[in-house]
C-alpha cells in the first residue's frame, strides 16, 4: 500500500545520513521523591538509527516511560545527553477526543499545524482505507472498540510528520487477541511506511516480533543491560523457532538482571 | 406509560400530593390567609392579578437573562485566567469567594449611587451572584483533562493556547453547563433580591418588588408571584439542560437527569 504522506525530509548525503535519528549519551533523570531523590534513568546510553525500529523491555518502573519523554524533549536530562529528531509520542491510552469524530482525531496536528478543521478532517479520512478503518472516519471515540481507537491514535502521530515515533507500550491495554491482530498491523503498516520507531512495551514477545533492536533496561534506575539484533526477515510470526529463541533470551536477560 | 408522561408524571404526583395537604391544611386548621394562602385562593389571585404579575415578571425574566449573559462570560473568563495563570489563582479566587459572602444590602446603595434606578445595579447583583457557580464548576472541568493528553498534545507542536482550544475548553464545557444551571436556579432568586436592594423608578418594579409589597396585604398575590418565578426557574433549568445535550452530547449524563 502507498500512503501519501509528507514524509519527513530524507537524511542528507554524507555525514548527517550517519547521524542516528536518538542518541542518549550516559543520560541520567532524577525525581524529586518523597524521601529524597529518586533516579528513574542511569547513564543511560542508546542510540536508534533512521528508519530502525528498536524495541525497549524493562519491568515495570524501569524509567521507559521517563526515557520517552526525554526523546520527545517533554523533559531534559539531568545528566549526560540527549539528542533526537523531532518525534511525536503514542501514549498507551489512545487519548482521542470524545469531542471530534475519528478523521478529526487522526487530523489533530494538521490541524495545530495550521489546516482547518474541515481540511484536516478530510486528509486524514483519505487514509483510513489503507489502515483498515474505511467507513469509520464520522464515528466518535465512544463507539469505536480499542483496537480501532489504537489505529486512529496511531495514524494521528504518523500524521504529525515527525521523524520519530515514540510508541508507549501502544497495545499494553488491549486484550490478548486484540493485540495480537494489532501487532501484525503494526508491522504491515511500517513496513510500507517506513520510520524510525522506539517502541517501549512490557511484552517482550511484542518486542522480538516487531523490533529490529531489542534494549532490555534494569530495574529501576534503569539501565541498558542487553542489546539484542533481530536479524529476521520480515514478516515474522509468533510461532517461529526463532522469535520464541530470542524471547526465550530476553526473558533471561530480565530475569538476570533483577537477580 | 407514555416517554413524557413518564418523566413528568411523578413530579405532577408529588407537587399535587403537596397542594392537597397544603389545602387541607389551610382549611382544616382554620389558618388565616394573610398566613398562609389555600392554593385555590392563590389560583385566584394568579388568574386577577394576571396582568401586574405578568408585566413585573417581564421585567424580572429581563434582568436574569442579562446578569445571567454577564454572568457567564464573567465566570468563563476568570476560570480560563485562573486555570492558564497561577498568580491569577492565587490573586483571584480568594476574592471570588469572599464576594459569596458580601450581603447585597451593603452594597445596594452605592450600586444605585453609581448607577441609579435603572436594570444596571439589578444586571450587577445578579451577576454577583450567578457567575461563582460557573467559574467554580469551569475551573474543576478544565483541570479534569489527563496530563498525558497534553504532553501528547504538546509532542504534536500544539501552542499552550491550542491546547487550551482543542482539549481543556471542550473538556470543561459539559461541567461549565452545570455551572450555568446552578447560576440560572439561583439567579431567579439572586433578581429578587436585587430588586428588593436596590430600587426601582418604572411603574413595573419587578416581580421580586411586587411580592415584597404584597406579601402583608395581599398575601395570595404574593404567593402567586412565587409561583411564577418557581415556574420561571424550572423552566430555564429544562432550556439548558436541552442545550447541554446539543452543546457536548459526548458527555454520558443520564438522559433522566433534567427535570
Amino acid at each position: 500500500m502507498g500512503i501519501e504522506l509528507e514524509r519527513p525530509p530524507s537524511p542528507a548525503a554524507g555525514v548527517r545520513a550517519r547521524r542516528p535519528a536518538v542518541e542518549l549519551e550516559r543520560a541520567g533523570r532524577v525525581y524529586a521523591g518523597e524521601r529524597g531523590p529518586l533516579a528513574a534513568l542511569e547513564e543511560l546510553t542508546l542510540s536508534v538509527a533512521d528508519g530502525e525500529l528498536v524495541a525497549v523491555v524493562g519491568p515495570s518502573g524501569c524509567g521507559k516511560t521517563t526515557l520517552l519523554e526525554l526523546i520527545c524533549g517533554l523533559q531534559q536530562p539531568d545528566s549526560g545527553r540527549v539528542v533526537a529528531s523531532p518525534a511525536a509520542l503514542m501514549p498507551q491510552h489512545d487519548l482521542l477526543l470524545p469531542w471530534l469524530d475519528a478523521a478529526e482525531n487522526a487530523g489533530i496536528a494538521l490541524r495545530i499545524a495550521g489546516a482547518s478543521r474541515a481540511q484536516a478532517r478530510r486528509r486524514a479520512g483519505a487514509l483510513f482505507g489503507e489502515l483498515g478503518l474505511e467507513g469509520f472516519q464520522r464515528s466518535r471515540p465512544g463507539e469505536l472498540s480499542g483496537g480501532m481507537r489504537q489505529r486512529i491514535a496511531f495514524l494521528r502521530t504518523l500524521l504529525s510528520g515527525k521523524r520519530v515515533l515514540c510508541l508507549d507500550e501502544p497495545f499494553g491495554a488491549l486484550d490478548a487477541i486484540t493485540r495480537a491482530e494489532m501487532q501484525e498491523w503494526l508491522a504491515g503498516v511500517l513496513a510500507a511506511e517506513p520510520r524510525t520507531v522506539v517502541l517501549v512495551t512490557h511484552d517482550v514477545e511484542e518486542a522480538v516480533l516487531l523490533g529490529d533492536r531489542v534494549a532490555v533496561l534494569s530495574p529501576r534506575p534503569g539501565r541498558l543491560i542487553a542489546e539484542l539484533e533481530v536479524a529476521l526477515p520480515r514478516p515474522r510470526r509468533r510461532t517461529d523457532p526463532e522469535i520464541q529463541a530470542l524471547r526465550e533470551l530476553v526473558l533471561e536477560q530480565l530475569a538476570g538482571a533483577r537477580r | 406509560m407514555s416517554g413524557p408522561l413518564r418523566r413528568v408524571g411523578p413530579a405532577i404526583g408529588l407537587a399535587l400530593v403537596l397542594l392537597a395537604g397544603w389545602e387541607s391544611y389551610v382549611d382544616l386548621g382554620g389558618i388565616e390567609s394573610a398566613v398562609l394562602p389555600a392554593p385555590h385562593e392563590v389560583a385566584a389571585a394568579l388568574w386577577s392579578g394576571g396582568s401586574v404579575l405578568w408585566r413585573n415578571f417581564a421585567v424580572t425574566a429581563e434582568e436574569v437573562a442579562l446578569g445571567l449573559a454577564i454572568a457567564l462570560a464573567a465566570g468563563l473568563a476568570l476560570a480560563a485566567l485562573i486555570h492558564l495563570s497561577p498568580l491569577a489563582r492565587r490573586a483571584v479566587y480568594p476574592l471570588a469567594v469572599g464576594s459569596q459572602a458580601v450581603p447585597i444590602p451593603v452594597i445596594g446603595v452605592l450600586l444605585v449611587f453609581w448607577w441609579g434606578f435603572g436594570i444596571v445595579p439589578k444586571l450587577v447583583v445578579i451577576a454577583l451572584i450567578c457567575f461563582f457557580p460557573v467559574l467554580v464548576t469551569t475551573v474543576d472541568g478544565l483541570a479534569v483533562v489527563d496530563p498525558d493528553q497534553l504532553k501528547l498534545l504538546r509532542t504534536l507542536d500544539a501552542s499552550r493556547w491550542q491546547a487550551f482550544r482543542l482539549a481543556e475548553l471542550p473538556a470543561a464545557l459539559p461541567a461549565a453547563l452545570s455551572g450555568a444551571r446552578i447560576a440560572l436556579t439561583v439567579g431567579v432568586i439572586g433578581a429578587f433580591i436585587a430588586e428588593v436592594a436596590t430600587p426601582t423608578s418604572g411603574p413595573y418594579p419587578g416581580l421580586g418588588r411586587q411580592i415584597m409589597s404584597d406579601i402583608n396585604f395581599q398575601t395570595a398575590r404574593a404567593y402567586a408571584g412565587t409561583v411564577i418565578l418557581f415556574a420561571f426557574a424550572l423552566a430555564c433549568f429544562h432550556a439548558l439542560g436541552l442545550a447541554e445535550r446539543r452543546l457536548a452530547p459526548w458527555s454520558t449524563r443520564p438522559r433522566g437527569e433534567s427535570p
